[in-house]
């Protein structure tokens, strides 16, 4: 059975993944736990508990966050524990994409009423106790199963939420970081995510000379507004060559630490790219990696060799993931490539195109068919790319490539993340074109660096997307712009969408890193996971 | 820190002596504050807290005392003085002050007047990692009559031929007729890299420069650049398209050490080196983005030099100096700031009638009877009964007796006018007195001394 809702099994979001890992706990959950502890040297009733939770699973096999908790029913007498929520998960999972995000907040409201009014009837039953709850006693390994669904959503996909908004602003206040205004009509069932106009950056709101904010940053934040820079490869490399300015150029105050401070100077820095244009899964990575790099600095450490050190770090990163995994990713895309393939790749995929070119060097004999779309007409840039190296290339745009399938042999597509269930986030039409391409049985492999890989999980586009500005979608032919005062039509909304979800039954394989080669769609997660234990 | 900002305030306003022989250029009153004020609130506006300013001893003296200048200008100001009568260029300016430069620069002039949205100018200069960033504008017609002027207007001004590409921000062509002499000539290179160019001819210079330290240090090394207008920035229009820059040979390629030495010590120093150049240049290459399409070649066609231009096409902006500009600045300026148009110092009589689109500065003293429209009165100045001021500007301590018509006239400082005296469109100098019952029409009244030698 097939989730469609949001669940976010990541360190960032106090959602718990499930029974048997215990993630991090939240301070309600602390305070419960400390409260079941006292329960449990009063006496136990476990059995109780346990046959009600399994009767709680058997109710909802849906949710892979388990059981979570107990009926209402049963918590008058038992202590604090949240109730209500599973009940209403299903529920959320029913309807609309749309309602998704609005829903899970009703269905959070009400998660949180039931929880305040058992944790005042436990405490009532606390005051006239002699029986312990039942589940009073959780025991400590599963607190998780209490726990509701869904705790928080990310701030960024909850535009539409008045509360978020204010607290999104009042965060950017704190940071002194200017806030950024979303322009024009948005579509309804992408109301709750921004959209931006390029030609009002934020740039307008800075102060020139920028004091607040490296220049370095404001360069790099106006060159992701502009689209200068595009592709989640380049992106993360221009964002690290940043970071290393920010690093030289960074002197620590009296009486702090490197450590911490370097740390808390990012923060604005980031949250300015991030009103810029919404970060990318590879930028998530890198940025998580340079904080861990600068919180592991011993305190002992002088601040040049300190410097000296991250700057290292991050040579060595942009080294490692994005250089010498490309050559790997095209060592083993080029068993894969054999005389006389036609090959389809779609968009400009900087992975894509250096294996191409690779394998051109090393003078296998193919053909390649460009697939381009609009607004964006990225393709042209891989064409010029590959016909510059010598590769003979077709190019179409996208409503062709039902008709050019018949003759191609494989499909390339690059990725901008990996999510953990498998599928494939990429730019809008990839997805089209795995659906095509598994309609003529045509294999499709994913080249995709291990730094993508996301622990996010997402089964539509909707969701979790990025708006791009409307006006790109304006063109002008023979002199007239149709769409010029599109504005003033009330029922006309532009959609300009960035990033769309393949699942992984139509991609056949991923060509990626780290001595893995290739593997199925499926295994993303396990990659995840040897990861992170081994980091 | 990302720019420093200069101000050159040392220009003589050759193309209005008649103004300026007294009072330098950069404390010219317009609107009643000194011209110079206008670039020091545009740049305090936008966020500086410094400003280099270079200027001559007088000015500075002049600086020091000018209420305006003293209160109203919240940034430091750094003034370096130059000698007047040198001839000092504004690149040498550039290349005396070279030791405060420590970053990438903005140069201003100051006889300025803009309400741009400065972000704007920078913005291509920070996005594209440019070398030079400038500001021009569609040149207003000025509708004024401009005193003293005989005869119709003449084309004076020599025209400039600007070529931009077509998104009309970078710039590939500059030259101004006077160099042209057989005609315009553009070079294969330009054509073959960007073969749509718009040439415009009707735009004015704002003389708002974003320069990277490089060029600063170019400036140093190449004493021969005397101008940024005139000779630095049509070199580096031109350098954008030379052969020899070109990074990747420039780097270890033997033959081009020769090649290095003849021209490229030139190049050199321009060439952008940041320490992480090879990490900007994956960046770039993994970039799915280009600055244009049609042909083989990468973003920026490979070019390190790059030049941009932001053409305002609304907007105030105004280069004050010519006396047309100046009377057309006046007249527009009290639109870039909020102040009340009388000062609150001033004592106006009641039975005065005064347009709202006139400013009368402090400590005035208007009698009865008079009618001001469309007019600029300075400080500290005595306008007496029955006086009919229209369209015209009077600056700073003038008396005018009573029954006075002026019309379209300038009147400068500490100047009297006398009783029942008829200007119209006349320019009167710094300290001269006009005879009770004149009539005047169309000249310009300055001191026997003031006037020019032949």
């Amino acid at each position: 059975m097939r989730l469609s809702g949001y669940l976010s099994i990541d360190s960032h979001f106090e959602i718990v993944a499930s029974q048997n890992e215990g993630k991090e706990l939240t301070k309600e959950e602390k305070q419960r736990l400390r409260k079941e502890k006292k329960q449990q040297k009063k006496g136990k009733e476990k059995k109780d508990d346990k046959a009600s939770q399994e009767s709680e699973k058997e109710k909802k096999p849906v949710s892979p966050a388990a059981p979570a908790s107990q009926p209402p029913a049963q918590s008058t007498t038992q202590k604090a524990v949240p109730a209500p929520a599973p009940v209403s998960v299903p529920a959320s999972e029913a309807p609309a994409p749309a309602d998704k995000p609005a829903k899970s907040k009703a269905e959070l409201k009400a998660e949180r009423r039931a929880r305040q009014e058992a944790e005042r009837a436990s405490k009532q039953g606390k005051k006239g106790d002699t029986g312990q709850p039942a589940a009073t006693s959780k025991p400590k390994a599963p607190p998780n199963e209490m726990q509701p669904v869904v705790k928080r959503l990310p701030e960024h996909i909850q535009v539409d939420n008045p509360d978020v908004l204010k607290k999104l602003a009042k965060k950017l206040e704190r940071q002194q970081i200017p806030l950024r205004s979303d322009y024009g009509y948005k579509v309804s069932l992408f109301s709750h995510l921004h959209q931006y106009s390029r030609k009002a950056p934020l740039t307008q709101q800075v102060s020139i000379p920028s004091t607040v904010i490296h220049p370095a940053i404001v360069r790099l934040g106006l060159q992701y507004s502009q689209g200068i820079v595009a592709g989640s490869n380049a992106r993360s490399v221009a964002l690290l060559h940043a970071f290393k300015q920010v690093i030289r150029d960074y002197t620590t105050p009296p009486n702090e630490e490197l450590s911490r401070d370097l740390v808390n100077k990012l923060k604005p820095y980031i949250s300015f790219l991030n009103q810029c244009r919404p970060l990318s899964a590879s930028m998530g990575n890198a940025i998580k990696y340079i904080k861990k790099e600068i919180s592991n600095i011993p305190s002992q450490c002088k601040e040049e060799e300190a410097k000296s050190k991250l700057l290292n770090c991050i040579e060595c990163y942009i080294n490692e993931k994005i250089i010498l995994a490309a050559e790997a990713i095209a060592k083993s895309a080029i068993e894969k490539i054999s005389d006389g393939d036609i090959i389809l790749i779609y968009g400009c995929s900087s992975l894509v195109n250096h294996i191409l070119c690779e394998a051109f060097e090393k003078s296998r004999k193919f053909r390649v068919i460009v697939v381009d779309s609009r607004p964006r007409l990225e393709g042209r840039e891989a064409l010029r790319r590959l016909v510059q190296k010598g590769i003979s290339c077709t190019y179409v745009l996208i409503s062709a490539v039902s008709y050019v399938l018949p003759e191609v042999s494989k499909v390339f597509l690059g990725a901008h993340a990996l999510l953990a269930n498998g599928y494939v986030m990429s730019r809008v039409g990839t997805s089209q074109i795995a659906l095509v391409a598994k309609a003529f049985n045509v294999p499709v492999l994913v080249c995709c660096e291990t730094y993508k890989f996301c622990e996010r999980v997402q089964t539509d586009s909707f969701v979790s997307n990025e708006l791009d500005d409307p006006d790109d979608l304006i063109v002008t032919r023979k002199g007239k712009t149709q769409l010029k005062d599109w504005q003033e039509v009330p029922s006309l909304g532009l959609l300009n969408l960035v990033y769309d979800v393949t699942p992984p039954d139509f991609v056949d394989l991923v060509i990626t890193d780290l001595g893995l080669g290739m593997i199925p769609c499926t295994s993303v997660p396990v990659v995840l996971r040897v990861k992170n234990v081994d980091q | 820190m990302e720019l420093q900002a200069v101000l050159m305030a040392a220009g003589g306003g050759s193309r209005m002596t008649d103004l300026t022989y007294n009072t330098p250029k950069p404390m010219l009153p317009v609107g009643n504050k000194p011209l110079m004020w206008y670039p020091l609130n545009l740049l305090e506006r936008v966020g500086f807290e410094e400003v280099i300013v270079i200027t001559t001893k007088e000015v500075q003296k002049m600086m020091s005392t000018d209420p305006k200048m003293k209160v109203d200008v919240k940034m430091k100001l750094d003034v370096v003085c130059i000698q007047e009568d040198g001839d000092m260029g504004t690149a040498d300016a550039l290349r005396h002050i070279q030791q405060k430069i420590k970053t990438d620069i903005l140069v201003v002039s100051c006889d300025l007047i803009t309400d741009v949205a400065l972000h704007e100018v920078v913005d291509l200069f920070r996005a594209h990692n440019a070398t030079l960033a400038m500001l021009m504008s569609k040149t207003h017609e000025f509708t004024e009559t401009v005193p003293g002027q005989k005869g119709k207007k003449k084309t004076a001004e020599q025209r400039d031929f600007v070529g931009v590409d077509q998104s009309g921000k970078r710039l590939l062509f500059m030259a101004n007729e006077a160099d042209l002499e057989d005609g315009l000539s553009v070079r294969k290179s330009i054509m073959r890299k960007h073969p749509r160019m718009h040439i415009k001819t009707g735009l004015v210079d704002a003389h708002l420069y974003c320069l990277k330290k490089a060029v600063v240090d170019f400036l140093t090394e190449n004493k021969s650049i005397s101008s940024i207008r005139g000779e630095l920035v049509p070199y580096l229009v031109r350098k954008q398209f030379s052969k020899t820059i070109n990074s990747q040979k420039m780097k270890d390629d033997t033959e081009d050490q020769t090649q290095k030495k003849n021209d490229g010590s030139t190049n050199h120093e321009l060439l952008i080196s940041s320490r992480d150049e090879p990490l900007l240049q994956l960046a770039q290459e993994r970039s799915c983005w280009n600055d244009h399409h049609g042909d083989m070649s990468e973003a920026y066609h490979g070019g390190k030099l790059r030049c941009y231009v932001h053409i305002m096409d609304q907007g105030l902006c105004y280069r004050v100096n010519t006396l047309a500009a100046y009377i057309e600045a006046n007249r527009m300026a009290p639109k870039l700031f909020e102040e009340p148009a009388v000062h609150p110092s001033a004592v106006i009589s009641e039975r005065c009638q005064m347009g709202s689109d006139s400013i009368i500065g402090a400590l005035c003293q208007v009698a009865d009877k008079t009618s001001i429209k469309r007019s600029t009165i300075g400080h500290s100045t005595a306008v007496k009964e029955k006086v009919r001021v229209t369209n015209s500007i009077i600056m700073h301590g003038v008396t005018v007796e009573e029954g006075c018509n002026i019309q379209g006239s300038v009147i400068c400082s500490n100047a009297v006018i006398g009783r029942g005296a008829d200007l119209k469109y006349c320019l009167v100098g710094n300290g001269q007195r006009i005879e009770p019952e004149a009539e005047r029409t169309n000249e310009v009244i300055v001191g026997t001394d003031q006037l020019m030698e032949i």
